[in-house]
């Protein structure tokens, strides 16, 4: 059974502290309106809600997409054992994210309305349908996990003979809205610092997205073998921070080439705030994808740990200076983000890693022999109960 | 024909009387306190800036093709024929994604109430329906807001400007930024020294986003057959694969 860790009494006095801010920032929320719990104004009108909890939310869930791709699609079947904590996070991210949409939005009662009323020359409303699409997918892949808890064969049976167009569905889901992120921020080539701003921020935030989702995907069995007791998977988490070096480098690699063809380096010298957040974004990716190209770092778990680590503040730091510090200047205004808005963050991050590990507590995400049958992943397990059947 | 706004800040003599008409149009309170705010915000749709010993009117641009209707969306922003710029409350979520798109920084939210909504500006879209001027230019004593048929008032403007080169800055605002808008501007001074804002392309803004949006049936059409073939060449070899498909 799991073994708590001797520090879990902080832990939980740290997230009772978390809830307990954030229920009094919802107070503030839904009593007084984004004036009275949030310091946006009308030069200034997203903040973290929208820079953090939405644009590293989904950025951070995209280890699902690039996990199914790989183990379904590319038949790499090797990552199997981290495919269904991933494809968790993935659903469990979403949900979060739109969470924090219902804070954000001044009108979270009209949250449906995209789906009803079309704007097809917008990239939010491409967004939203993608979105509430994949959410739907990513629960219709996560249900044979709660199928197979509760001995359910029919609708298992049932669920995998729609399985790969269903994949294939949410890879181009995925595709579509981690890039139209980017494209989101397209508009306001006036204000976004032209460190950040190029017509190609659509591929840079889907080949981004797809690094980190590897990156996140160590982070988590880094976590939580070490919350559940289990052994890592040392081979394997060593072989996908290969690719994640591999997908990262790409990324650098078109970000220098972009920034060279458009003419911004000159931008460096200048001794300006966006200057120093740009090198710490850059160094944040740059510095693990080198350390992770040598074996001696990939096959130490500590190491290993800290450069997914240092790729996901790499990420989050990329996302908040596009959606936010990127923007302050040409938009003539410097927004601090107000306390209600970092409780009501902290507290979706803090339910989000509660909620991952009690369903990981009592529902079959993580194998328990993959060791022994390295080559046998759960899917095949499933074909077998279902063959049986 | 659409309409638009020539706003002639060499004529401006800083009365404010634009501002109180548009109160009174939106039904909106107007006094001393709110005549002496010097920016656009929900309770105030137009303002009057001073910079030095010259004004400048801000409000709603009423691109030609706006932005803030591109990204809208549930569509409760659109372009209307006429001219203006209109938004439907009833649709509107409160994303606040045409308060960041817009190049103007015109949208104004109304952040303390439990139900907002945006507003802005919409070029009094029902008084020009039924062939009247704007508040703001049947108001103006001067003659320095101007409200008529878009193209007469470029004409009118380019001849302003070509009968007193000495007094005016040689262009029209409005005319190409960002594709052009319908509210046109007389400056003597160089724009950005009465609060304009200068760095914008002649471009639609409009076309940034669609240029990728355009792509996405290519890239669902793509995507389809390019992973639907790498999956059915890798799972060939696998039998059970094949039998359950490809789980
Ligand atoms: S000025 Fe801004 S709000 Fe007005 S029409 Fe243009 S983009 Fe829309
Ligand atoms: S705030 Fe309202 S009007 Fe503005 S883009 Fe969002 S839904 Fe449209
Ligand atoms: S056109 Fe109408 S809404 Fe716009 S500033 Fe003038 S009076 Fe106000």
């Amino acid at each position: 059974m799991p073994r708590k860790f001797p520090k879990i009494t902080v832990w939980r006095a740290i997230f009772a502290a978390i809830m307990l801010s954030g229920a009094y920032a919802t107070y503030l929320r839904v009593m007084y309106g984004l004036g009275g719990s949030t310091n946006l104004s009308d030069k200034f009108p997203w903040g973290i809600w929208i820079g953090f909890d939405v644009m590293c939310g989904v950025g951070l869930a995209a280890g699902g997409f690039t996990l199914v791709a790989m183990v379904h699609i590319f038949n790499v079947e090797q990552y199997k054992p981290v495919l269904r904590p991933a494809v968790l996070t993935a659903f469990l991210g979403y949900t979060l994210v739109v969470v924090g949409l219902l804070y954000d939005l001044g009108r979270p009662d009209r949250l449906w309305h995209p789906l009803v009323m079309w704007n097809p020359h917008s990239v939010m409303f491409e967004v939203a349908w993608c979105v509430t699409l994949y959410s739907t997918v990513l629960f219709l892949e996560f249900l044979p996990v709660v199928f197979e808890k509760f001995g359910l064969h029919k609708p298992l049976a049932w669920i995998h003979r729609i399985s790969v167009p269903l994949m294939i569905l949410g890879v181009l889901l995925s595709t579509l809205h981690q890039s139209s992120l980017g494209t989101l921020f397209l508009i306001v080539p006036e204000k976004l610092y032209p460190l950040w701003y190029t017509p190609i921020l659509p591929l840079l935030f889907y080949v981004s997205a797809i690094g980190v989702g590897l990156a996140m995907t160590i982070f988590e069995s880094w976590h939580s073998s070490r919350a559940f007791g289990r052994a890592l998977e040392l081979p394997l988490l060593a072989s996908m921070a290969r690719v994640l070096a591999v997908v990262m480098s790409v990324y650098l690699w078109i970000r220098f080439l972009d920034m060279s063809h458009r003419h911004v380096f000159g931008l460096l010298a200048r001794n300006r705030i966006e200057t120093w957040l740009f090198v710490l974004e850059i160094a944040l990716v740059a510095v693990p994808t080198v350390l992770l190209y040598q074996h001696r770092i990939r096959m130490q778990p500590g190491k290993l740990y800290a450069c997914a680590v240092m790729v996901v503040f790499g990420f989050i730091a990329n996302r908040l200076n596009v959606g936010i510090t990127g923007l302050e200047a040409g938009s003539g205004v410097h927004y601090v983000p107000r306390w209600s808005e970092v409780a009501i963050t902290l507290s979706i991050v803090a339910a989000g890693f509660a909620i991952f590990h009690t369903i990981a507590k009592y529902f079959p995400i993580f194998e328990p022999e993959m060791h022994a049958q390295p080559a046998r992943g759960m899917a095949e397990k499933e074909a077998d109960l279902v063959a049986i059947e | 024909m659409p309409k638009a706004i020539l706003y002639d800040s060499t004529l401006c003599i800083g009365c404010k009387a634009c501002e109180g008409a548009c109160a009174e149009r939106w039904g909106l309170p107007y006094n001393d306190r709110v005549a002496a705010e010097e920016r656009i915000s929900a309770h105030k749709l137009t303002a009057v800036e001073t910079h030095g010993d010259k004004f400048s009117r801000r409000l709603c641009m009423n691109c030609l093709q706006p932005a803030c209707a591109s990204v809208c969306p549930v569509g409760a922003l659109q372009k209307t024929a006429l001219g203006p710029v209109v938004y439907d409350a009833s649709r509107c979520m409160g994303c606040r994604y045409c308060m960041q798109a817009c190049p103007f920084q015109v949208p104004s939210y109304e952040w303390d109430k439990r139900l907002p909504k945006m507003r802005k500006c919409d070029m009094c879209f029902e008084r020009q329906s039924a062939g009247k001027l704007t508040a703001c230019a049947e108001a103006c004593p001067v003659g320095a807001t101007k409200n008529g048929n878009r193209e007469e008032l470029v004409a009118e403007a380019q001849q302003r400007i070509a009968e007193k080169p000495g007094q005016y800055y040689p262009k029209v605002y409005g005319l190409n930024e960002v594709g052009g808008t319908s509210v046109l501007y007389l400056s003597a001074v160089p724009f950005e020294q009465i609060g304009l804002r200068t760095n914008l392309p002649n471009e639609p803004l409009p076309e940034t986003t669609w240029r990728v949006l355009e792509l996405v049936p290519d890239i669902v059409s793509t995507g389809t057959v390019l992973l639907g073939g790498i999956w059915w060449i890798t799972n060939r070899r696998t039998e059970v694969a094949k039998k359950e498909g490809g789980r």
